[in-house]
């Protein structure tokens, strides 16, 4: 076999080079999967939505804009320091690595914080669909609470999934750092750094549909 | 190459093979080579398929008289749900490509091994959870929506474990999504050098368009069963009417996936045909790119053909018609493919071996199944045999008569290879013969008596009916017999069959050009592919040289 077996080209493969690629490859399918996952979800929205267009502005005018907003700039940062960190991996700066996957760590956990913030006021407004849910808003003569709760019911699916995903993200970003400290990555091998910013990227994309989608409708009314 | 593998002596002192290599426990269930993955998968899909044979045997039995007297109507009910899941989720969406297409693939592309061997293996895992959680869910007092989790019959109506079963098939879900992905890549990558994407065997591009509906259609109705699910714990309506949600929408994403994933069973299958007709026909296969591109084809129009199952749901006549033509257009692709493998034979020096005996039955229970199916896209014609036996006959003469007869087809062809043994031929034919007999015998009764109007999910019956459902239960005792004989003389050959050399058909392909059994990383060397897929004619020149 002209197999060049130096301990980081895994056996089924024959260099690094057909390895990163089958990665890389294999990352983009698996996104394509998670899109179609997602999409399941925005299909329910857009019909609920057209059949009960003034229930889910009713629902969305429930939100908190102001933290959607600051959340998405947070999770826009995390994108950022993501990138910076693939980029010092490629070139094999280790504590710039270390410290740039540390702050996506940071930027990961204060979304998720500001979550939850969120879903205890929903549950304090009891705005939890199926747990004595209830909406006395500005539309409470003019649209069934059924409906409302509809809404909600597909904000906690679609924002909750979203969450899943983030905190699978953070488990992740642990084990990377841990690793990165180590002094796992170099020049020659950082896909998992690559890998898993391409999944990070994609969770933020899924954000950025997100909050237009839940927080943004109905606000000219 | 055949010249070399042909007059390869048996082996006087055997070579450490993939089967031989380790024996304890933990080698098999911790295992990354694909060809014992493999294995694993025909062991665990073999359980399930006599388990599912089990609820059919009853429910031939329960039919057999007019009168509901042997199961109630809850327990028949129950009975049917657990066929349906255990044998479309456990046994058909897997049948080929985990377990036959996991040895074969990196075998025909030349590789050591699939993309990621461990991601095959968490597939294996997830498949079997998924079972053990569905099927516990159906034994403990078992659900009664049928395989398709309709709502609100699986929410308001639910009753029973409908939860536990949706998130079996949930788990199992992601084992099909795994497996695709792991293919595909495995295909765009992993191709030995000279493998050009025309050189492919047949078999690799059923796989490649399999795979890919995997990857597609399965996320969609991992995340209907996820908003199924939630529906059900917090009683918040996005299926249910009464509760302002839309049951034609669970529907329409149900079928997303479950139209897709008839061809998820049917396209591997017909790959095997590609291989096995052209072996045993001696001859190159007739419109290879014609063939290619027309299993990609059915790949792409499979995904927007699903509204044909909701014909009579009150979807709009207007979109009914579209999907109406559009489940007419995938009828030409597959004619194609079975005008493909006639031509094959056609002027080839047939052979009527068992694994072509199968292959025989395939094209014959495939055509009625593919011919019924354009009955059913009819809508007038459809409005009248709508859940009568001529569904439950159709969808078994595709998935149960093809797909099941594809996969006996393939692994009477490519069990030499893998165990290294060869079984009888005579029993072998037999039993070709008797599941092709006891087959019709079952189905094609059923296809009169749902014309004549006999309903699905019942267990009674006007008397009128009864001489067709005694003749299908009759058939269904030949089937079992049928589906019994292999496992005893496939398992005899084991133990005492003949030793197999590395390529007993005289076929072609990267896989017979190692030894049977192959050793664990497949080859000696990388081989390197000079020559067309199926140079079986004699003028053909060039050779695979191994290197």
């Amino acid at each position: 076999m002209s197999t060049d077996h130096h301990g980081l080209v895994a056996h089924q493969f024959n260099d690094a080079e057909q390895q990163q690629e089958a990665a890389t490859l294999g990352m983009w399918a698996f996104l394509i999967t998670e899109i179609l996952f997602f999409g399941g979800l925005i299909l329910a929205y857009t019909i609920f939505r057209t059949m009960y267009p003034l229930a889910f502005v009713a629902g969305s005018r429930e939100l908190d804009v102001a933290l959607g907003g600051a959340n998405t700039v947070v999770l826009i940062f995390s994108s950022f320091t993501m990138a910076m960190a693939v980029h010092f991996g490629q070139l094999g700066k280790q504590k710039l690595l270390v410290g740039y996957l540390i702050a996506t760590l940071a930027f990961g956990g204060v979304f998720l914080g500001v979550k939850a913030y969120e879903y205890n006021d929903k549950i304090e407004h009891q705005h939890v669909p199926g747990m004595d849910f209830a909406y006395h808003g500005e539309f409470a003569d003019e649209v069934n609470p059924r409906n409302v709760e509809l809404y909600f019911f597909l904000y906690f699916a679609m924002t909750g999934v979203h969450a899943v995903h983030m905190i699978a993200g953070v488990v992740v970003l642990l084990w990377l750092i841990r690793a990165a400290r180590r002094g796992a990555y170099s020049t020659d091998y950082y896909a998992p750094i690559e890998m898993f910013g391409l999944y990070w990227h994609f969770v933020d994309i899924v954000w950025i549909f997100l909050y237009p989608l839940l927080y943004l409708i109905g606000r000219h009314l | 190459m055949s010249t070399a593998s042909n007059s390869l002596p048996l082996e006087e002192e055997p070579k450490p093979n993939y089967l031989t290599a380790k024996y304890d426990i933990a080698s098999w269930l911790l295992t990354l080579d694909h060809k014992r993955i493999g294995i694993l998968y025909i062991i665990t899909l073999s359980i399930f398929f006599a388990l599912g044979g089990v609820y059919a045997g009853l429910i031939r039995l329960e039919l057999l008289t007019p009168a509901g007297d042997l199961l109630s109507s809850e327990a028949y009910n129950r009975t049917f749900t657990a066929h349906g899941v255990l044998m479309v989720f456990f046994v058909l969406v897997p049948l080929i490509p985990a377990t036959l297409g996991n040895f074969l693939l990196p075998l025909m592309i030349g590789a050591r091994d699939v993309a990621f061997p461990r991601l095959n293996l968490l597939s294996w895992y997830l498949l079997v959870i998924g079972a053990i959680t569905a099927a516990s869910a159906l034994m403990s007092g078992g659900i009664d929506t049928g395989w398709t989790f309709y709502a609100p019959l699986s929410s308001r109506y639910a009753n029973g474990a409908v939860l536990v079963a949706i998130v079996g098939v949930f788990i199992a879900g992601f084992s099909s999504i795994l497996t695709g992905l792991n293919f595909v890549i495995t295909i765009h990558k992993m191709r030995a050098p000279g493998l050009t994407w025309f050189r492919l065997p047949l078999m690799v591009w059923a796989l490649y368009a399999t795979s890919l509906i995997q990857v597609l259609a399965t996320p969609v109705v991992a995340i209907t069963l996820v908003l199924l699910g939630l529906e059900r714990v917090l009683g918040v309506g996005i299926f249910d009417p009464a509760l302002g949600g839309d049951p034609i929408l669970f529907q329409h994403m149900f079928w997303f996936y479950s139209h897709p994933v008839v061809y998820i069973m049917i396209l591997p299958a017909f790959g095997v045909m590609s291989e096995v007709i052209a072996c045993f026909s001696k001859k190159a296969i007739f419109g290879y790119k014609v063939i290619a591109f027309s299993t990609l084809a059915i790949a792409v129009l499979g995904f927007v053909v699903w509204g044909h199952h909701l014909f009579v749901s009150g979807q709009s006549a207007y979109i009914g018609l579209v999907f109406s033509l559009l489940t007419m257009l995938i009828a030409v692709p597959t004619a194609i493919k079975i005008f493909s493998w006639i031509a094959t034979m056609w002027g080839g020096s047939v052979q009527m071996s068992a694994p072509m005996l199968y292959a025989m039955g395939f094209l014959g229970l495939f055509t009625i199944g593919g011919l019924t199916g354009l009955f059913l896209a009819a809508m007038g014609l459809d409005v009248h045999v709508h859940d009568t036996y001529f569904i439950v006959s159709h969808f078994h003469y595709v998935m149960v008569g093809s797909a099941i007869m594809g996969f006996m087809a393939a692994i009477h062809f490519w069990w030499p290879k893998m165990f290294g043994r060869m079984y009888h031929q005579g029993f072998a034919k037999i039993g070709a013969i008797l599941i092709f007999l006891g087959f019709n015998l079952t189905f094609f009764p059923q296809f009169v008596v749902g014309y004549l109007g006999m309903p699905r999910r019942y267990h009674f019956y006007p008397p009128e009916f009864q001489i067709y459902n005694v003749l299908s239960t009759g058939g269904a005792m030949v089937l079992g017999i049928g589906y019994l004989l292999p496992v005893l003389y496939l398992t005899y050959s084991l133990f005492k069959g003949k030793k197999a050399t590395a390529n007993p058909w005289n076929a072609k392909g990267l896989e017979w050009e190692t030894s049977s059994p192959p050793p664990t990383f497949n080859f000696e060397g990388t081989p390197v592919v000079t020559e067309p897929a199926y140079a079986y004619a004699p003028e053909t020149e060039g050779e695979a040289v191994v290197h």
